[in-house]
């Protein structure tokens, strides 16, 4: 069942035939995101360039009962933006303008198809700070980011995507388009539909602006390279330095796997003869900044680091930063298929979380690097794996059966930054639990009763 | 259907798999920046290459299309932490677009027989017609042309063509070096000077500047009159063959064993020669010949800051320099410091950063024949850069862009200086010895 003509001629007139890909060699480049092993080839690729043209794509679609997927850089990690069986790709990465950045009030209104990197840039040169940073973010963009509710390496003291949206744009599925929040800090006027869209995964509406707070930048930052000669110091140096009430940018760890990988990309001089590392940044005024560092050194010490490095520069933290951003990619190197999750638990239970993956890979005889923000509790536990290995893929399924198992038991949630999509579909109803579960269903039915968007997605009907 | 090996399922298909899609790649390729669609991105590429080595796409126009829109600038091996050969996958495409045949025309056939067969399987063919264009240049006929309007006549690409012919040495290579130059002082190496194709017709005068810096800091360098092609060109476009062929002949005339070092001053040339044992790998009687000639085959620059030279002595007149970066140079053969630090060795000179130096200004190879016009768009995204800098001179160590750059200044009418790095270290030398 493809796409009727008149469907294709249609967006063809609302867009321009530029703007509506159909061809073979066109569709199959949007027939992934960065999920590993899914794929689905959709019934063509349109591009918006206008709110406008969005309000147009949808009421054809809901018209014509058209699926429509939206998409931005196609960088999700939960299969969110993978196409349903012939569907419609929204794709919103020509939609890229920072239409206002507002100094007065701290504020950035960006299209849905900004990257989060330019968001980043603009705000840097204007001397402020937008500090959600995933993975991803050279290409990522805001509206992904927002469905997604994406997190990122400074979530510890920064909080993630959610804390900096002050204001969305959406259009809804029969086209009619919403405003939800504004410029002030305080609103309590109603439900905070805002919030409801954050993290809503493309099930809802499509996000086309995006209104972010901003914050002053810092004024100092210092970023740390500890190693250790087993993980639980690491974890324990973690524990430790939350209890000391201390709370750094950054707590971020890799094991000795993902070291070894990530240094033969990156080049940064990780040292490769530990079993765990912990990369730590702290920013803020000057004197504080040195104080914090120098007594997370201390405590790194206490628990038996090998080594702790101070970087020299900026230049050299941001190296360090970029290479931990790498680690999920850099992971690829040692096998064919990398499959990696986002288990998090709260941060008491971090230790015992680590020491649980790397058993129960040993039960399943699967290789896996673990890596993650561990001031945080989420962890990227990640198998490497060979998709066309079927026993392989399936003893993989079954260790991440367990691994959200026990997350769930811990106090945890089978996904801290990544997002539900197709992947996690099946463990959502456990962790949930039947009132959410019933809540959900009927505001997604409210607000998309034909059920044109991203369907499949996080739950069925 | 051709009955050809395809290229793309005999590849081993971990390399194809390496790619995790992570989309990494994006931001740093200019077709995809230019485009903003999927298709002309390195992972989007990647898994039309993967369709067809799963059987769910054939070789069609428009993967072979897609393929030569690719730039090859390797910007997405650099970004790839997962480490995708792309370099690799890019050139088997490209041979399996080639052996599939649906890009057959008379006229590209014709094109492609006189270029890659004739002209650049053989140099002296080359030479002969550097000699004609050359008469063309000097007798004064080009001028008259222009002047007379008559290339308007011509079709368009045509006119296009003409105008960007570059300018031909009244020397080449083996007219400016001797067979051998001796070392001055005492000699620590002996090296091989691989003088080039295209290099050899429209900068024989930074071949005999790479010459004199060698020479000048301990090396004896061995420059036979008669040289060959480097067989990327070949390569690139689909020919594996004959750059199997060209790989051969190159391992006979400079047999590595023989010396401390290869030398290739172009970047593009050099990053296709540091691979000739993935090419010969199955060719028993030369596959560990090849794996040596990797070792020996070194950038001029990479060799310069790897034997420590032997700084000029100032003073010089103060001048602003910007470097930017040739792709194969900083991306397929990881070579981004040195050109700065030879740079930084010349006396009064200042080296300003060029934003976006790595990003590629449109050269690639032939590209900026085939593909014009995404290939102007990079030009002119390059040269207001370099304009930014306010620097006098730009160095670029290959010499597809260093025409590239020519081309685009002349055009725009910019007082600028395009050089090879060697070629400014070479005059402080003369400088310094006041022989200017």
């Amino acid at each position: 069942m493809s796409l009727p003509q008149q469907t294709l001629s249609e967006l063809r007139r609302l867009l321009g035939a530029a703007n509506v890909l159909t061809e073979k060699e066109d569709l199959i480049p949007y027939s992934f995101d960065g999920t590993a092993a899914l794929q689905q080839m959709p019934g063509c690729v349109v591009f918006a360039r206008t709110r406008e043209e969005v309000v147009g794509v949808l009421q054809l679609a809901n018209r014509t009962r058209a699926a429509v997927v939206t998409r931005g850089s196609g960088t999700g990690l939960s299969g969110g933006s993978l196409p349903s069986p012939d569907c419609i790709v929204l794709c919103l990465a020509k939609m890229d303008r920072i239409v206002e950045l507002d100094r007065a009030n701290l504020t950035l209104l960006a299209e849905a198809g900004a990257t989060t990197q330019a968001i980043a840039d603009a705000t840097s040169a204007a001397g402020l700070f937008y500090p959600p940073d995933p993975g991803s973010m050279k290409i990522s963009t805001i509206g992904g980011n927002v469905a997604e509710n994406s997190g990122g390496l400074r979530g510890l003291k920064y909080g993630v995507t959610r804390n900096y949206v002050m204001g969305l744009e959406v259009v809804l599925p029969d086209g009619e388009v919403l405003w939800t929040g504004n410029k002030c800090v305080k609103d309590v006027a109603g439900y905070s539909l805002r919030d409801l869209f954050i993290g809503s995964e493309g099930t809802l509406g499509v996000i086309t602006r995006v209104l972010l707070k901003l914050i002053p930048k810092p004024a100092a930052k210092k970023t740390l390279v500890a190693t250790f000669a087993r993980m639980d110091q690491a974890a324990q140096t973690v524990s430790d330095i939350i209890a000391a009430q201390i709370i750094p940018c950054t707590l971020e760890f890799l094991d000795r796997t993902t070291i070894h990988c990530v240094e033969d990309f990156a080049k940064v001089g990780l040292p490769l003869d530990c079993e765990a590392l912990l990369l730590m940044e702290t920013d803020g005024h000057p004197g504080p900044v040195n104080e914090e560092a120098a007594r997370m050194e201390e405590i790194a010490r206490k628990n038996a680091a090998v080594d702790v490095r101070v970087a020299r520069d900026d230049a050299e933290a941001t190296r360090l930063a970029t290479a931990r951003r790498s680690a999920f990619s850099a992971l690829a190197r040692v096998s064919p298929t990398t499959i990696l999750e986002d288990a998090t638990v709260p941060r008491s239970e971090l230790a015992g979380m680590i020491r649980f993956v790397a058993a129960v890979a040993a039960k399943y005889k699967l290789r896996v690097g673990t890596f993650g923000h561990m001031g945080d509790g989420n962890l990227h536990p990640t198998f490497l794996t060979d998709e066309r290995n079927h026993d392989e893929m399936h003893r993989v399924e079954e260790a991440f059966k367990e691994i959200f198992d026990e997350a769930i038991r811990l106090g945890g949630t089978i996904t801290g930054e990544h997002g539900i999509g197709v992947s996690k579909k099946s463990f959502l109803p456990k962790f949930a639990g039947d009132a959410q579960m019933r809540v959900m269903r009927e505001l997604r039915r409210a607000l998309d009763p034909n059920g044109i968007l991203n369907p499949g997605k996080m739950f069925d009907p | 259907m051709s009955s050809a090996v395809s290229h793309l399922k005999g590849l081993d298909y971990s390399v194809v798999q390496q790619c995790m899609h992570c989309g990494l790649c994006l931001p740093t390729c200019p077709t995809y920046d230019a485009t903003k669609m999927e298709r002309h991105s390195p992972r989007g590429r990647i898994s039309l290459m993967r369709a067809i080595a799963d059987g769910r796409l054939e070789v069609t126009h428009a993967f072979a299309d897609e393929m030569y829109f690719c730039l090859g600038c390797l910007a997405c091996m650099s970004a790839c932490p997962a480490g995708v050969n792309y370099a690799e996958l890019f050139e088997h495409a490209r041979a399996e677009a080639e052996c599939s045949g649906v890009l057959k025309s008379p006229r590209r056939n014709l094109i492609r027989a006189v270029a890659i067969r004739w002209l650049f399987m053989d140099l002296s063919h080359l030479r002969l017609a550097g000699r004609v264009i050359r008469l063309y240049q000097q007798l004064g006929l080009q001028t008259l042309l222009r002047r007379s309007g008559v290339l308007k006549l011509l079709p368009k690409r045509l006119q296009e063509l003409e105008s960007i012919t570059p300018d031909i040495q009244p020397r080449f290579s083996a007219q400016l070096i001797a067979p051998v130059t001796p070392a001055s002082g005492r000699k620590k190496y002996r090296v091989a000077m691989l003088t080039g194709c295209a290099q050899d017709l429209i900068f024989s005068d930074v071949n005999r500047d790479t010459v004199e810096v060698l020479a000048r800091n301990g090396c004896e360098v061995v420059t036979p009159p008669r040289q060959l092609c480097c067989g990327s060109l070949h390569a690139h476009n689909g020919e594996w063959g004959m750059a199997q062929e060209l790989a051969r002949q190159q391992i006979e005339q400079f047999p590595p064993d023989q010396f401390d070092a290869i030398i290739s001053n172009a970047g593009g040339c050099g990053s296709h020669l540091k691979h000739y044992h993935k090419l010969l790998a199955d060719d028993p009687a030369y596959r560990e010949r090849a794996v040596l000639w990797d070792k020996k085959v070194k950038d001029i620059h990479e060799w310069l800051m790897e034997i420590g030279i032997q700084p000029p002595a100032g003073p010089a007149p103060a001048q602003v320099v910007t470097y930017h970066e040739s792709c194969h140079l900083a991306h397929g053969q990881k070579i981004t410091a040195q050109p700065r630090q030879l740079l930084s060795l010349i006396p009064n000179l200042k080296l300003v950063e060029l934003p976006e130096s790595t990003w590629c200004c449109g050269s690639a190879g032939i590209y900026n024949i085939v593909q014009p016009d995404m290939a102007n768009q990079l030009l002119d995204r390059k040269l207001k850069h370099i304009q930014s800098t306010g620097a006098s001179i730009v160095a670029n160590g290959n010499s597809g862009c260093l025409l590239q750059l020519i081309n685009g200044a002349k055009q725009k009418g910019l007082n600028l200086r395009v050089a090879h790095p060697v070629t400014l270290l070479a005059e402080a030398y003369r400088n310094a010895r006041g022989r200017r």
